[in-house]
């Protein structure tokens, strides 16, 4: 099976601690992620900021990278959703639309590639429980932890308890339950900058949640959310510290996770 | 176009967002209010087994009334006047008001009662029939405390949610009296005593008023019957006791029949006052003897949005206002902020389709929503409300200086090469980002701390180091 490793723009510029945390952990799985070069951004933030066209063109650019894998694994849940629910969307013609249901799109149509490739995208938690059918994957972690399920993880590609799992087998780990978990913090892509009042009264709720919990350690799926939240429970001098759920998984006893903290 | 004057002019949903988030007063309220229903609701939800078919059923059944609407509305036309009723047809809200004013001023009356309708305030049908001499009384409790603070709902189901009981209390006092029947002197803010007071003051206007305006949940084109559902009983008075009834309804308010109606009884009271059923369900077909009825079937805009394939999913809502009860952004930034009849998430979808997005509040309004979802979870009728929303942001006109940087952004991600490079020049130049950003970003920094950019991208570490293998 050839597995690609889809790192997200975000992730690539801001958090490589969190792709280097994915392959650690993917290689201790015996599973060897390649990571296609050509990779750039899936298109989120113009689609969902009201630029469709190059949003589509960069959903066309994703096709043509990972058409050629069986498995593409992406660390952030808001990314993969963006793939399984808008690529179909952004790939159907006006003519397509009108089409019968039950109808698959033309052969060989942009439509078609889409429906190829977007059911071998799979979010982190995804391949690890489903694919490789693993929850214990060996990790060591001894810190108080709670878990933020994030919008996108949880109504977009409704993740359900796949994340939690995981952190319940890693040894060590205290996970308190998070009061409001489902409850959007606020972050929105550029809605922060657009309203950014209301996220930020939103996120001030969410950190006061966080912070009741006593945790050393705010998990997610998605960096994106923890850049928003993480941003203040720092500018707020809240002492909890904000952790891609992959790089809590890829913690060993051994510190065999040496690339994770560069 | 809209004749909804009390909206007009307003600054767009950020700014009065911005406003709202500072009144405490009103935090206070809605969080509680809206909580409080939300538990309500997920509780008359979750008893249902089949919920999620009822919600497929009230979905296709929308659907399909929708796809033939021509043809639902003839046949709703024909039984509506085969039972002695009168049938109008209006393009927009000018002209639903003509007829309305018109029919008032042909019994004579210069007064009429009101059952609680959303139509009619999206048409501004109270202001419409002011400018013409006739004085239109609400009778909902909330419209009434609406209405006598000079004040706009900010919410489908609960128009005065935004108020608390000593809000409501002074607002009794002070302006009961202008109306007709005063409040008494030692009133009280307990629930019962208020409710006790809108009651006398509400039944002096029943009984003298021999007009009556409503509009209906829904309209059964088999039969030519229009439904209300609601709490109070002011509807029921309403639609009985005065002489002429004249009924404001949007045209996709239509089901088929009666079997169609029997999925929405069970979808719409759990969902908004999340009860099992509501207290009261009047149903009324043509006009009995000695009384006459008028309906006057509203376009409005709604045939427009019925052209658009992702935005007429709009037209299935029934209004129960879920959508609004679990809407992060709505709780913190109240209905006015949405600057129409409609608030909250449904709000942001319809108003920029019923009104278009040429004023800067009605462009601003797809933007508000952090598209989380939890609208679309909670509606009976599975109306995708992030998917239009995106839809229509794609529509709106961009401001000049992020139509940029989305360019700008798009050419980065175009190209890996670009990419790594941009990427290698924010490393060189990470100790020089200060703490706050500059124009627009500000936005970030005045309340949160941006990430420290690591000196190495992904891409370049993968590079140098063969994958983590060397
Ligand atoms: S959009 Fe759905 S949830 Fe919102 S008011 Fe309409 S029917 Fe109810």
């Amino acid at each position: 099976m050839r597995v690609a490793l889809f790192i997200t723009c975000v992730n690539d510029t801001l958090f490589p601690g969190t792709g280097r945390a994915v392959v650690t952990l993917l290689r201790r799985l015996g599973c060897d992620v390649e990571f296609p070069r050509a990779q750039t951004c899936c298109g989120q933030m113009h689609v969902n900021t009201g630029y469709p066209e190059e949003g589509r063109r960069l959903a066309r650019h994703f096709v043509d990278v990972f058409a050629e894998y069986d498995a593409v694994v992406a660390p952030s849940g808001s990314c993969a959703a963006m793939v399984r629910e808008q690529y179909p969307r952004l790939a159907r013609t006006p003519a397509a639309a009108g089409a019968p249901a039950g109808e698959g799109p033309p052969p060989g149509s942009f439509a078609a590639e889409v429906a190829e490739t977007v059911p071998k995208v799979y979010e982190l938690s995804e391949f690890l429980v489903d694919v490789l059918g693993v929850t214990d994957v060996g990790a060591y972690f001894p810190h108080r932890v709670t878990y933020h399920p994030t919008c996108h993880s949880l109504r977009g590609l409704h993740l359900e308890d796949r994340p939690t799992r995981l952190l319940e087998q890693v040894r060590g780990l205290e996970l308190v339950p998070l009061p409001g978990a489902d409850e959007c913090c606020g972050f929105g892509g550029t809605f922060a900058l657009k309203n950014p009042a209301i996220s930020a009264a939103m996120c001030a709720d969410k950190v006061h949640n966080v912070t009741t919990t006593g945790a050393e350690v705010l998990c997610a799926a998605d960096n994106s959310c923890l850049m928003h939240i993480g941003g203040t429970l720092v500018r707020q001098r809240a002492g909890v510290r904000i952790m891609h759920l992959a790089e809590i998984l890829a913690a060993t006893e051994s510190g065999d996770d040496r690339t994770v903290r560069g | 176009m809209n004749g909804d004057a009390t909206f007009l002019g307003m600054p767009a949903f950020p700014a009065n967002a911005a406003v709202a988030v500072r009144d405490s007063q009103l935090r206070y309220n809605l969080r509680k209010a809206t909580h409080t229903i939300r538990g309500k609701r997920a509780a008359a939800v979750g008893e249902l087994p089949d919920w999620a078919e009822l919600r497929r059923a009230g979905k296709e059944i929308k659907d399909h009334t929708l796809r033939n609407l021509e043809r639902y509305l003839v046949r709703m036309e024909e039984a509506v006047t085969a039972a002695g009723g009168h049938v109008h047809w209006a393009a927009d809200a000018a002209e639903a008001n003509r007829i309305v004013a018109d029919l008032v001023k042909a019994t004579g009356e210069t007064s009429v009662v009101k059952v609680k309708s959303m139509a009619t305030q999206e048409i501004g049908l109270n202001e419409a029939l002011e400018l013409e001499g006739i004085t239109a009384y609400e009778t909902d409790l909330a419209e009434l405390i609406v209405q006598l603070g000079d004040d706009r709902p900010s919410h489908i189901l609960v128009p005065a949610i935004h108020r608390n009981r000593a809000e409501i209390r002074e607002i009794f006092r002070e302006r009961m009296a202008d109306w007709g029947r005063a409040a008494p002197e030692d009133l009280t803010d307990d629930p019962r005593a208020l409710a006790e007071a809108a009651r006398l003051h509400l039944r002096e206007r029943f009984l003298s008023t021999r007009v009556a305006i409503s509009g209906a949940n829904f309209m059964i084109a088999d039969t030519g019957t229009l439904v209300v559902l609601e709490s109070e009983g002011n509807g029921r008075m309403c639609l009985t006791l005065p002489e002429t009834l004249i009924s404001v309804v949007g045209i996709e308010k239509l089901l088929p029949s009666w079997q169609d109606l029997e999925v929405f009884l069970q979808l719409l009271p759990r969902s908004s006052t999340g009860e099992r059923m509501n207290p009261y369900t009047s149903t009324w077909t043509g006009a009995v003897e000695g009384q006459e009825f008028h309906l006057v079937l509203l376009d409005n805009g709604r045939t427009n949005v019925l052209a658009d394939e992702i935005g007429r999913q709009a037209l299935r809502c029934i209004r129960c206002s879920a959508c609004l009860n679990v809407c992060p952004v709505y709780e913190r930034a109240g209905g006015h902020a949405y600057g129409s009849v409609y608030p909250g998430p449904i709000g942001a979808i319809l108003t920029p389709q019923l009104r278009g997005t040429a004023s800067k509040l009605d462009a601003s309004l797809p933007y508000a929503s952090t598209l989380c979802g939890a609208c679309f979870d909670a509606c009976p009728v599975a109306i995708d409300i992030p998917e239009v929303l995106v839809h229509l942001r794609g529509k709106v006109r961009h401001a000049r200086v992020e139509r940029l940087g989305m360019r700008a952004a798009g050419w980065v991600f175009n190209r890996p090469a670009r990419l790594a490079r941009a990427q290698r020049l924010g490393g060189r130049l990470r100790r020089f980002v200060p703490g706050r950003l500059p124009g627009p970003l500000s936005a970030w920094t005045d309340t949160r701390d941006i990430p420290d950019i690591p000196p190495e991208s992904f891409r370049d570490w993968w590079d140098r180091t063969d994958g983590g293998v060397q």
